[in-house]
Order: structure tokens, then sequence, then C-alpha cells
């Protein structure tokens, strides 16, 4: 009994790192923007209806292991509607993604999308880059590897 | 030099595949001809009566688009009446995107009950006159003369996600100042949607 205690806490303990956590501007502007640190925030919003954002998104999870070494942190910005929090960690837990995942409950984008960045027309996959409390990349539009790598690694220069 | 090098690199390889940046608002926008789902070919210069046009990319498999279907349908009942119907483009590259082929149009224009003509943009040249980037993407033109001045760009309300919800009617807002002879305030606005499916090179 004890043992199966255990194992249900330890099981808790894992899943916990998958959960998704929703968040409102300011909560996300914090978890990347607003930390005033020497690590690089790599901030990708995406959502699970979007192909190019999923087909990129282990990229991201790639680049993050890639530069573990670095002081490197990707986040995933999930645009999906807030009724479609499990919908989203089931799709985060089967493709492997272990990366923080936050779901933005923002309400109109014509609220938050300028706070991000003023020329972002909407469109996902979009990738935003942080460093010192700075904006030090934005852009809206997807990528290979190779550029994910190479803007990472000028980044972090 | 290197990382400059590295960095100029990168920048052209992103904006190779960064489409133009299209029209404004305040822009002219040029006249098309189009097929539409009954097979005819149709131009805005065919609409001898409307006094603008509520021109909107989108498509059949973003989920965007979907949220919006029924919604387009309410939007041209309302808004023909007034001099302002609703013209819908789909852009999309059907090689990458076969539920937006010209067929699955016909079908889904019929299964949704579409009320307005659904163009395709074979071609993609109207998208990228247009600036278009994304689905559903609204331009909303007056006519001026033979000119159609582009008088509003963006979203067609503030809230994708729940009809009930929509405290801004964005499209609907903009007709009403069109026709009261005032700008439409807001001009322009964003939304999250799909990024318009471009033809490989």
């Amino acid at each position: 009994m004890l043992r199966f205690a255990f194992l249900v806490m330890i099981a808790t303990a894992l899943t916990a790192d998958e959960k998704v956590q929703v968040v409102n501007l300011t909560q996300l502007r914090n978890a990347a923007e607003y930390k005033n640190n020497d690590t690089l925030y790599v901030v990708n919003f995406w959502a699970t209806w979007c192909k190019p954002c999923v087909a990129e998104m282990p990229y991201f999870a790639r680049a993050a292991e890639k530069f573990s070494a670095q002081k490197v942190k990707v986040v995933f910005v999930n645009l999906n509607s807030v009724k479609d929090k499990q919908a989203v960690e089931k799709f985060a837990a089967t493709k492997n993604i272990t990366q923080e995942m936050l779901l933005l409950n923002a309400g109109n984008p014509n609220g938050w999308i300028d706070s991000i960045d003023a020329t972002w027309g909407g469109s996902i996959p979009a990738t935003a880059m942080y460093k010192g409390g700075r904006k030090v990349f934005f852009y809206e539009g997807e990528f290979t590897q190779t550029e994910l790598d190479s803007i990472i690694k000028i980044n972090i220069e | 030099m290197k990382k400059l090098l590295l960095l100029f690199t990168v920048f052209v390889s992103l904006s190779a595949f960064t489409p133009g940046t299209g029209y404004e608002v305040g822009s002219k926008a040029s006249d098309f001809k189009l097929k539409n789902i009954d097979d005819k070919e149709l131009s805005l210069a065919d609409f001898k009566d409307a006094k603008g046009f509520i021109v909107v990319f989108t498509c059949n498999h973003c989920p965007y688009s979907k949220k919006y279907e029924s919604r387009l349908v309410a939007l041209d009942k309302k808004c023909k009446k007034k001099g302002y119907p609703v013209i819908a483009i789909n852009p999309n590259d059907e090689v990458s995107h076969p539920e937006d082929s010209f067929e699955k149009m016909k079908e889904r224009a019929k299964e949704k009950g579409f009320t307005f003509p659904y163009l395709r943009d074979e071609t993609q040249t109207v998208a990228a006159a247009y600036g278009a980037a994304k689905t559903p993407h609204v331009y909303i033109l007056q006519k001026s003369g033979t000119d159609y001045i582009v008088k509003y760009i963006g979203a067609i309300d503030d809230n994708s996600d729940n009809e009930k919800q929509v405290k801004e009617k964005y499209v609907e807002n903009a007709v009403d100042n069109l026709l009261a002879g005032k700008d439409p305030e807001p001009s322009t606005t964003k939304a999250i949607g799909c990024s318009i499916k471009w033809k490989k090179p």
C-alpha cells in the first residue's frame, strides 16, 4: 500500500512537469521578457491546429538540448483556447515536449499582440527571444533547425 | 566578421519567404478576375450597385477560418443589403493543403451555406498584391468612382473563440462608419490566424 502510494507520488511528480500552465499576459512576460538575467529565453507561439508550428516544435526541443550547457531556456506558448488545456497537455506528452508549456489566456488578440511585437501581424508560428530583460529577436514565420540554431548562437555569444 | 556573415545569411534566408508588404489603409486596391465556386469568373466591377466590399482571405482547412464561417454568412446577409457584400478568397496552395482545392471549396461552401462568392486565387497574386498574410484576413474596400479604396484591414471581431463573447464587431462597425461617412475606428486590427500557405518555389 505504502509502495503504491509512493509510486503514485512519483507518477504525479513526473507528470507535473508536463502540465500546461494557463497564464495571462503579465504572467507570460514575467516568465521570459522581464527576467533580468543572462539566460536567453526562446519563446515560441504555437497552436495544436497550426501545422507549421507543430512541425518546428522538435527543432526547439532539440535546440534546448543542444544548448543545455549554455544558458538557453525554451518556453512554448500555446494559443489554443483554455478549454483545450487537456488536449494541449496530451499533445505535448505524445510529442515528448518536456520544455515549459504555457497556455496564454489573454482575450482579444488586439489587446496583447502589439506588446509582444509591434510588427507581429498575428500569424503563427512566431518566435521571440529575450535576454537581460530585453527583447533581442522577433520573427513571424517558421524556422529550419539550422536557422533556429544560428539565431540562438548569435544571441548567446 | 563571422558573426556578421552568419547574421546576414540568417537574415537573407528568413526574408526569402516573407511576403511583400501590400496595401495599407488608404491604398487603392486593384480589381481582380477570379474563378468563383460556380465556375464563373468574377470581378469587383461586376457588382454595379455595391458601395464597397468586405474582401476576406480565408480557406477551408484553418481552424480559425472555420470558426468564422457562420459569422461570415451572417455578416454577408447583414451588410450586402447595405451595399457591402462579402467576397471570400482562398489563396492557399493546394499541394501542401489539399483541403483547400477548388473542388473542396465547392463542397465546403455548400455544406456551410455560403451566401457569398468564394473565389480561388490559384496564382496567389491577389493575396500577394493585397499583402494578405493569414486566414481569415479582412480588407474593407470603399468604392470611389472607379477606384476601390482600402478603409479597414484586420480581424472580423475580437473573439474568435466564442461568438457570444464578442465585444467589438470590427468589420460590422467599420461598414456602419463608412455608411455614415466616417472612417472606421479602429482602421486596422490584428488577430491570430493561420499563415497563408504560399506555393513552394
